[in-house]
């Protein structure tokens, strides 16, 4: 009783920090559950090197889902396989991280097995509850769920990211079970939003412009050397996503991106509450604003009233200035 | 086409959530309530599709209590032709919301279901994924643009690192993002007709379906308070409390 599937998203064989989150919070639960075993999935094609990579952190065991048929990820498809999985190893606790894939795929899932789900837990507890946000991140939710299988995703920013140790688990490859009638779904392109910048999520500073940016070409002129010289990623609030100043994958809010770094700095943003509830966990938070008044100055440890158009190029001089004494 | 969108009530985004003393929930005097955001712009994007076809269906499914009427009459005045409340009464977990849904589906036979990504009040993300799996439906989900040629559709998905096309076949569960469209507002002559509008009443004792909660909240607690910290004076003190104080840079 109490192992734990974890579904260990990749991208072309690579593992984020967000998906090692997700094994290490498979790890905890299944300590906490008595102590069952944790068992990484992963799907695609050709997985000898990304399976073998990831069972260095940590849980019992790997098993690669290695068909042609699960290259392209699709949750229809991803469903199916998942769940026979979960089905045959008898599993308790189905897990992933709570990224645009968890996201789309987990309650897909849960629903095949007839299962219950709590969606981007934050914390566990010993007595088998978890603990998830509702309304914007403004109450924190004490659940527990019935039943022989359950299935959780996991906020990224919730829990540390499992490490590498030495030893490596077995690696067990398995054919998916996939009903060719269940196939609906196909997939026609990917458009990848490049950036030579860090991961949004990834990032240990993240800088962040909102509707007071006023445009695209503000961000670039304006905002965008602040990141640079911060070595930063670049994030946005929903009305500068909807002004269509920056790409939609750099939203932060309760119905975007939850973000926790060392730094965050935001720039010409309000502070309403969707946009608190993706980085008021953040360690330092600076916001440069010039209503005195706004919202965002509640949550920030340092503020600035001033006019960005003035302040950012400023401190941009400022911070080449430390960085050479 | 038949086209049906479920409807939530929940808080008014711009609410300030209390939680009772004693965590059983939150307080509910002095809340606006209102359609749950995705759903409006899920309701926007059904009544566009019918304008583009020149006609169709669009009915409205809620399950939840008696109040619930006034989100189905304000959604009734944005354009829906009719509404069907399924009465609950008891608390349900995603997965029997999910349930109450595919059996309605399955009575009304609509080809598409547009269905909001995420309530704002549960933020569980889950239901219109849960729907479509229950069906054997294909799920487009956090759509930002949706075509429909036929029996065909293309949808274009917000994901992490960019957007993702998909095909497929109808009937098909797609969940409304921000981006996909500006939902309109109820103007007076639609509120006039919405009165005459169908509101189908439906208890959900007589849909004979297991509905025993197996997720279930224990208790709501406030998050801990961030503590405001202070105004600085200058982009230079700023720079320096960053690096001497803060230590981040
Ligand atoms: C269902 C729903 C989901 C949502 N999800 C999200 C979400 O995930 N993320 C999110 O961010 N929002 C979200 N929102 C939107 C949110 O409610 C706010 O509307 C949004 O965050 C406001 O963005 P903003 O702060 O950039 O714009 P505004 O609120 O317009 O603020 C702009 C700020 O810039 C300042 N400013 C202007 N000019 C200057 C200048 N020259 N120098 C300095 N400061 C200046 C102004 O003082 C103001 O405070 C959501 C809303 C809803 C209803
Ligand atoms: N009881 C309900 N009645 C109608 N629609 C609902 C209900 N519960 C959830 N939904 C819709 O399902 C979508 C996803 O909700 P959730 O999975 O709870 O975040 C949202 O757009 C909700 O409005």
């Amino acid at each position: 009783m109490g192992d734990v599937l974890v579904f260990a998203e990749h991208q072309a064989g690579h593992f984020s920090k967000a998906t090692l989150v997700a094994v290490n919070a498979g790890i905890e639960l299944a300590k906490k559950r008595g102590g069952g075993k944790c068992i990484a999935v992963i799907a695609g094609e050709n997985l000898d090197g990304p399976a073998g990579e990831l069972a260095r952190y940590g849980m019992s065991k790997v098993i690669a889902l290695d068909d042609p048929k699960l290259a392209h990820y699709l949750a229809d498809l991803y469903a199916q396989a998942l769940s026979a999985l979960a089905k045959s190893l008898g599993a308790e606790y189905v897990l992933a991280t709570a990224t645009a894939m968890g996201k789309d795929l987990m309650p897909r899932v849960a629903a095949r097995m007839g299962a219950p789900m709590a969606s981007e837990i934050v914390s566990i507890g010993g007595d088998g509850t978890l603990v998830r946000p509702l309304y914007a991140g403004n109450a924190l939710a004490t659940v527990e769920m019935d039943g022989p299988i359950k299935v959780v995703s996991v906020r990224a920013t919730a829990f540390d990211s499992a490490k590498p140790g030495d030893s490596a688990a077995p690696v067990e490859k398995a054919k998916p079970e996939l009903d060719p009638a269940g196939l609906k779904m196909q997939f026609v392109s990917f458009n990848e939003i490049k950036s030579d910048r860090p991961q949004l999520t990834e990032a240990r500073i993240v800088v962040s412009g909102g509707r007071g940016l006023k445009s695209g070409e503000n961000f670039k002129t304006v905002l965008e050397p602040l990141v640079d010289e911060m070595g930063a990623a670049m994030g946005a609030s929903r009305a500068a996503v909807d002004a269509g100043f920056v790409p939609n994958d750099l939203q932060v809010g309760q119905t975007g991106k939850v973000v926790a770094p060392e730094l965050y700095v935001a720039v010409g943003i309000s502070g309403a509450i969707q946009h608190l509830a993706g980085m008021k966990d953040s360690k330092t938070i600076v916001a440069i604003n010039k209503d005195e008044e706004a919202p965002i100055f509640n949550v920030a440890d340092y503020g600035l009233v001033a006019d960005l158009f003035k302040a950012v190029p400023e401190m941009v001089e400022a911070l080449k200035k430390v960085k050479h004494s | 086409m038949k086209i049906l969108v479920p409807v939530k009530r929940v808080p008014d985004p711009a609410t300030t959530i209390r939680i009772l003393p004693d965590g059983s929930g939150i307080a509910t005097d002095n809340i606006k309530w209102v359609i749950n955001p995705f759903d409006e712009i899920a309701l926007e994007e059904a009544l566009r599709i019918k304008e583009k076809q020149g006609g169709g269906d669009v009915a409205l499914l809620s399950v939840g209590q008696q109040a619930w009427q006034e989100q189905l009459r304000t959604g009734l005045a944005m354009g829906a032709d009719r509404a069907i409340l399924v009465r609950a009464d008891q608390p349900l977990d995603t997965l029997a919301i999910a349930r109450v849904m595919a059996k309605i589906v399955g009575d009304e036979k609509p080809e598409l279901v547009i269905i909001g990504k995420q309530a704002i009040d549960d933020d569980s993300n889950q239901v219109g994924q849960m729907l479509a799996e229950m069906l054997g439906w294909p799920q487009a989900t956090f759509a930002s643009k949706v075509e429909i040629a036929g029996t065909k559709c293309t949808v274009v998905r917000e994901v992490d690192g960019g957007v993702e096309t998909l095909a497929f076949e109808l009937p098909a569960v797609i969940t409304a993002d921000l981006r996909l469209n500006e939902p309109r507002y109820a103007s007076l002559p639609g509120i006039m007709k919405a009165r005459k509008k169908e509101l189908k009443e439906i208890p959900v004792d007589s849909l004979g379906l297991d509905l025993a909660p197996k997720l279930k909240i224990k208790a709501l607690a406030a998050p801990a308070k961030r503590q405001a910290g202070r105004k600085v004076g200058s982009v230079e003190e700023l720079v320096g409390v960053l690096h001497s104080e803060a230590k981040v840079i």
